[in-house]
């Protein structure tokens, strides 16, 4: 029974090989340029929902509230409640999650966001929105872990750093569902 | 040309007194071609455009000039609100979208980028980690393509009837793309086994990020560098821009700059606390990037006045599954359809243009359109998709039938559901 089956199993194997060298030995047109580590992690800045990314440093939710007084109150409102960019702070009763029934309920960091390193992520590279960029690692750290004690999620002791950031779960965390639409008679 | 009596008469849109033309300037301005003699004379091309002739076949021309301008009375404009502007769609014929009137959603304003310095970095789970210029990517093998792309946002809900097709739905533009298809440089660069995700990112000041799965840019997705034939506005992403045809506006990361691949997504910010659709049942669909069938009439739509007789409707529907199958227009508030004559060519994910005869009687009446894709999927009614999703589910993927209401005056009205 076996013999048969080498006759075919032999080119198969040597016809992978060749696939492969194309696919991912051999560049096909040579174009492009070799880059440095250096120049990789200038701008490899994502965060993601493992902990991957995470940068060195630490930051307190103390010096987190003094951040955010300087540079995030005057959009996001005292305590991060009724500024003109929206409101960061408030959990709903039971962790209900009642957005589309009741259009009256803004979203916040507490109530909607699944993930903490994605309050990281976006702070670090896209606030304060008049100067992107500017905060150091450790100011960051001390701002998500502010962020997370005013949504009652973290104590008001807390240090954060890439060792316990991306394990704290958040109350919305398994709300979200992959879409289910996919054409055809049914409106989803 | 030359031989024709020239002796004619111009009138200035101000109403002063015509100057005449003598041949012996036209001969200098069809001959001496030398650009003080044009400027020199009454054919001035800085001057035509202001100048309207009673007889325009009895005084020459304007002369040629190095870019071209709309005809004075023709000024089609975008509705610009800060961090969006929208397509004059009432404005616009046929199917492609002028580039300076392409619709419009920065996140952090428009960066000023040098193209000769802009490179695009692949790198995470790929064999050779490399950086393409601009010149580079266009020595790859090219694509075009033309397909719409709409923000994901594309509903005004609640509008007064006071309101155009622009006002309600006109963050959604076409255009002809071209690039390089992102598999291309995927080859390029060799993705390792494992590969599901990908990270695009922009060099604007939101450093713009979206988390896009390895099928779809292996599938149809491009790198694209032109729009309508030239590079890319920069309210486009110029000097670079990923292109998803058919998905959600902001997944198509404009001033591209980045792209890692990984095995799982990135779950950044637009994926998940915005761009989600929230449901009854208490959960959130994430990764809700297809744009389902959807179509709205162009003409006749408010602020316009109709008159007794023929008129002609006329719309766009678009799918981001596929083609167009057919749009079904009807002049009774729904209560029953005709399909109308869909314009070729039909192109998957693209705009379609579709018309419908339709004779007013003077009385009151509404006009409404559908769109159906070629999976089946029948556009559906405000009052169906708020039954499934909610009234609280906005202001994401809503492609709701529109109406439009047409008074015994002849004057047009949008015809909105309430929302909430």
């Amino acid at each position: 029974m076996i013999r048969p089956y080498l006759q075919y199993l032999l080119p198969l194997a040597l016809l992978t090989v060749a696939h492969n060298s194309v696919a991912q030995g051999k560049a096909e047109f040579g174009l492009g340029r070799v880059v440095s580590e250096a120049e990789i992690a200038a701008w490899d800045i994502d965060v993601m929902p493992d902990g991957r990314g995470l940068p060195p440093g630490s930051g307190t939710v103390a010096e987190g509230a003094e951040v955010y007084a300087q540079s995030c109150e005057q959009c996001h409102g005292a305590g991060g409640v009724g500024g003109h960019s929206g409101s960061l702070v408030g959990r709903l009763e039971g962790d209900q999650f009642p957005f589309a029934n009741d259009p009256g309920i803004k979203k916040t960091i507490g109530n909607y966001w699944p993930y903490t390193t994605t309050i990281f992520d976006y702070i670090r590279r896209a606030m304060p929105a008049d100067a992107p960029g500017s905060l150091s690692n450790g100011e960051v750290y001390g701002l998500v872990a502010w962020l997370l004690y005013r949504n009652e999620i973290v104590s008001s002791d807390t240090t954060l750093s890439a060792d316990n950031l991306a394990e704290i779960r958040m109350p919305a965390r398994d709300r979200f569902v992959p879409d289910d639409r996919r054409g055809g008679a049914v409106v989803r | 040309m030359a031989g024709k009596d020239v002796d004619s008469t111009e009138v200035l849109k101000a109403g002063s007194a015509a100057p005449s033309i003598k041949r012996r300037e036209l001969v200098a301005g069809l001959v001496g071609l030398s650009g003080a003699a044009v400027a020199g004379s009454a054919l001035s091309a800085s001057t035509a455009p202001q100048r309207i002739s009673l007889d325009p076949t009895r005084a020459p021309g304007a002369s040629t000039s190095a870019l071209g301008n709309r005809a004075g009375g023709e000024q089609p404009k975008r509705i610009p609100l800060g961090i969006i502007s929208l397509t004059p769609l009432q404005d616009l014929h046929g199917t492609i979208t002028p580039a300076d009137l392409h619709f419009e959603r920065h996140h952090a304003g428009i960066p000023a980028i040098e193209a000769a310095q802009h490179e695009l970095l692949i790198h995470g789970m790929v064999e050779r980690t490399l950086k393409f210029s601009l010149a580079d990517l266009k020595r790859f093998p090219s694509v075009t393509r033309t397909c719409f792309l709409e923000c994901s946002g594309n509903l005004f809900t609640n509008a007064p009837e006071q309101t155009t097709p622009q006002m309600l739905c006109g963050l959604t533009s076409q255009s002809e793309w071209t690039g390089v298809a992102l598999s291309t440089l995927l080859r390029e660069v060799g993705v390792r086994p494992g590969a599901k995700w990908l990270l695009a990112e922009g060099s604007d000041a939101a450093v713009m990020t979206r988390s896009i799965p390895i099928e779809k840019a292996r599938d149809d997705a491009l790198v694209v560098y032109a729009q309508n034939g030239e590079a890319i506005r920069p309210e486009q992403g110029y000097p670079l821009r990923l292109l998803l045809p058919g998905w959600e506006g902001n997944t198509s990361i404009k001033w591209l700059r980045r792209i890692e691949v990984a095995d799982q997504s990135f779950m950044t910010r637009e994926e998940t606390s915005k761009y989600t659709d929230p449901l009854p049942d208490g959960t959130a669909r994430q990764f809700s990037v297809v744009m389902d069938a959807r179509s709205v009439i162009t003409t006749p739509t408010y602020p316009q006045h109709i008159e007794k007789g023929w008129q002609e409707i006329r719309g766009l529907a678009w799918s981001g599954r596929g083609r167009i199958t057919q749009v079904d227009v009807s002049i009774d508030a729904g209560r029953s359809w005709q399909p109308a004559v869909l314009q070729g060519p039909v192109l998957p994910k693209a705009h379609t243009r579709f018309t419908q005869p339709w004779h007013w009687d003077g009385q009151e009446a509404e006009i409404q359109s559908r769109a159906i894709d070629e999976t089946g999927y029948v556009q559906p009614t405000a009052k169906q998709l708020l039954a499934v999703r909610g009234p609280g589910s906005v202001p994401y993927h809503l492609n709701p039938i529109t109406a439009w209401r047409v008074a015994p005056s002849g004057e047009m009205f949008y015809r909105g559901d309430a929302w909430e």
